[in-house]
């Protein structure tokens, strides 16, 4: 187990470093940062001045050298566009796009578990197939277009919620979020119900393929012949052994879900490290976009590993091999 | 499926004369399970019009909305079902720069055919060689390649095609090698799935034996058994393509303003959302939305015509 894991670090190590150069590499090739951010009256001297206060006329090998020596000491670098340090660009964004990851989730699984659950119980009822067409749909509309439904029904339709921007933040034990105040939260759910479609279309389509599978086993015809209901048998025995692949799913989507809040986050206007990236891709932020890339490759490659240690704790047939 | 297990089945459950083992008796086969679903029927319908309608957009719609020359400003933010100057019904009303929403839908929908159906084929080459690759030489190749698949596929296609694009630059050709850097890991994966485990069969190890070069055991022998599982994930693929590269044009981007996309005609609606000019954004999402789901819907009933578990 404990060569298993280090062996696994280290090849998470050698993927992160792989991919920052790649990361570097390719952001480096996206136009020139100085032409966005000088006015264009500006003399040769300005410009050539400000080249190098960026590093810009190094090599690039050398760039990204200063660039890791900076990392090493906590430094990223500063944002071009807002000109303070990376790092606390990125954490100051962070807990918007948590918060809204967060309830997104919550509503995925609230309303996706039980659904499939109904959907695999009966599944040729009228209800289980408008739930499965529900599902195609949140699983193909494409987000953006969803976002931009909801906000023309309940903000400039209906005008019961606002069209986008996050709430008031308040404080809860300590932790200063927007879900504290009645006013973020309603800034929040229609961002969030945007996010949780996609989230909840999978959740269905694995529930119900667990359920209908389940249905159909031994243990399922026995704990029946004991005389138990239906309830008593889903509640207490499918349940659980149909949540193993569903929490290894969920964990993956995890990170895709931080992923997709790119979209979500546009559309609503909400600031969070989507949006950010969006912005800084646009306005050619250079330091932001590597500092957010390289920060997404190490998360998903932690969560890889994470997955993969807690898979083989919840199934004992899961052999920890060199993990080639 | 139904391919590798046929023969199998044809001797062992039905007569030999019920399945001969002709392409066109296959694909009849074929048929006749996929018509079963009516929905599925639908939306194959609704598919072909659509590419019909948009390919031949040129003589169907009454504008090129792309040709400047063409546009009158007067003409702008005609309700749908105006006349306008040109003297025909703007059947979808007209934008900020007066161009027929009809025409320009149809021409943004062509673009989106020609993304979807190019980087879905591309994607697909790509992954039946790394896929195929692996699967047949196996060890070091093996494990390399399918490790950065993997790695791949842990990470949403949306925000490698995001980083891709911006690093290539707008246009079509960028946008198509994007979605193919970001979706090819998945026809790679089905690939290597299937072909392993035909890889253990004896008419590989048969194949292997005599000096047929590698070439053709791979494309000629492995692959036909492979393909139903891929042509599974290849309509899955073109879907997610037409709505990834509209999610992009969406963003600001995918294609430049300059080229018809049905992502960049919501994202200009977009900005009348709190006006009464709802047909700006509503239409072309209305299309784009009808494509993604038929192609999916056609996508599920093939997957279920496929399924050995399905087969009659």
């Amino acid at each position: 187990m404990l060569g298993y894991l280090i062996r696994r670090l280290a090849q998470a190590v050698v993927v992160v470093f792989a991919m920052s150069i790649i990361v570097f590499v390719g952001v480096y090739a996206i136009g020139n940062p100085i032409d966005v951010l000088i006015d264009p009256g500006a003399t040769q001297e300005i410009r050539a001045k400000l080249i190098a206060q960026y590093g810009l006329d190094q090599p690039l090998w050398r760039q990204y050298f200063t660039f890791l020596a900076n990392v090493a000491q906590g430094d990223m670098g500063t944002s071009m566009v807002y000109n303070i340090p990376v790092v606390d660009l990125v954490f100051s964004r962070l807990p918007a796009t948590l918060e809204l990851v967060l309830v997104s989730i919550m509503i995925a699984t609230c309303i996706g578990i039980p659904a499939g659950l109904y959907a695999g119980y009966r599944p040729d009822s009228i209800a289980a197939k408008a739930i499965m067409a529900l599902s195609v749909l949140g699983f193909s509309v494409p987000t953006f277009w969803i976002g931009m439904l909801l906000i023309m029904t309940f903000a400039v339709n209906l005008g019961v919620l606002p069209s986008g921007g996050r709430g008031d933040v308040g404080s809860f034990l300590g932790i200063n979020t927007s879900l504290a105040t009645l006013d973020g939260w309603s800034h929040v759910i229609l961002p969030a119900i945007n996010l949780s479609l996609f989230k909840m279309g999978l959740m269905i389509r694995l529930t119900r393929a667990g359920m209908v599978e389940a249905m159909r086993t031994d243990y399922v015809k026995f704990a029946r012949a004991q005389g138990l209901t239906d309830r008593e048998i889903i509640f207490s025995h499918v349940l659980r052994n149909i949540s193993i692949p569903i929490v290894t799913v969920f964990g993956l989507e995890l990170g895709s879900t931080l992923a997709f809040a790119v979209v979500t986050e546009s559309v609503f206007t909400w600031p969070g490290v989507g949006k950010l990236i969006i912005d800084s891709i646009l306005q050619l932020d250079r330091p932001v976009m590597v500092t957010y890339l390289v920060l997404v490759v190490i998360l998903f490659v932690l969560i890889n590993l994470v997955v993969d240690l807690v898979y083989a704790r919840l199934d004992p047939r899961v052999r920890l091999k060199g993990g080639a | 499926m139904s391919d590798t297990l046929s023969p199998e089945s044809a001797t062992l459950a039905t007569p030999a004369a019920a399945r001969t083992d002709s392409r066109a008796t296959r694909l009849r086969n074929f048929w006749s399970d996929f018509r079963r679903s009516p929905v599925a029927v639908v939306s194959l319908v609704v598919i072909v019009v659509l590419a019909a309608l948009s390919f031949g957009a040129p003589w169907v719609v009454p504008q090129n909305p792309y040709d400047m020359a063409s546009l009158d400003w007067l003409d702008a933010f005609l309700a749908p079902g105006t006349v306008g100057s040109g003297g025909y019904t703007h059947l979808l009303g007209t934008d900020n720069a007066g161009r027929d929403m009809l025409s320009a839908i149809f021409y943004g929908l062509r673009t989106s055919f020609v993304i979807g159906l190019s980087a879905g084929a591309l994607a697909l080459m790509v992954g039946i060689c790394v896929g195929l690759s692996a699967a047949y030489f196996g060890g070091r190749v093996e494990s390399l390649l399918m490790r950065i698949v993997d790695l791949q596929l842990s990470m949403p296609a949306i925000l490698l095609a995001l980083v891709l694009v911006a690093m290539l630059g707008q246009g079509v050709a960028q946008i198509i090698l994007a979605l193919v850097v970001a979706q090819y890991a998945y026809f790679a994966r089905t690939t290597h799935g299937a072909a392993t485990v035909e890889r253990g069969k004896d008419y590989i190890e048969a194949a292997r034996s005599t000096p047929l070069p590698t070439r053709r055991v791979l494309f000629r022998h492995l692959l036909p058994n492979v393909l139903p599982p891929l042509i599974v994930v290849a309509t899955v693929q073109v879907a997610s393509a037409i709505a990834l590269e509209a999610t992009l044009s969406f963003l600001g981007v995918g294609l430049p303003l300059t080229e018809p996309s049905l992502g960049s005609l919501i994202s200009n609606g977009f900005k009348y959302i709190h006006t009464d000019r709802t047909w700006l954004s509503i239409y072309p999402g209305i299309f784009l939305m009808i494509t993604v789901v038929a192609i999916n819907l056609v996508g599920d009933q093939v997957r279920h015509v496929l399924d050995p578990r399905n087969q009659r």
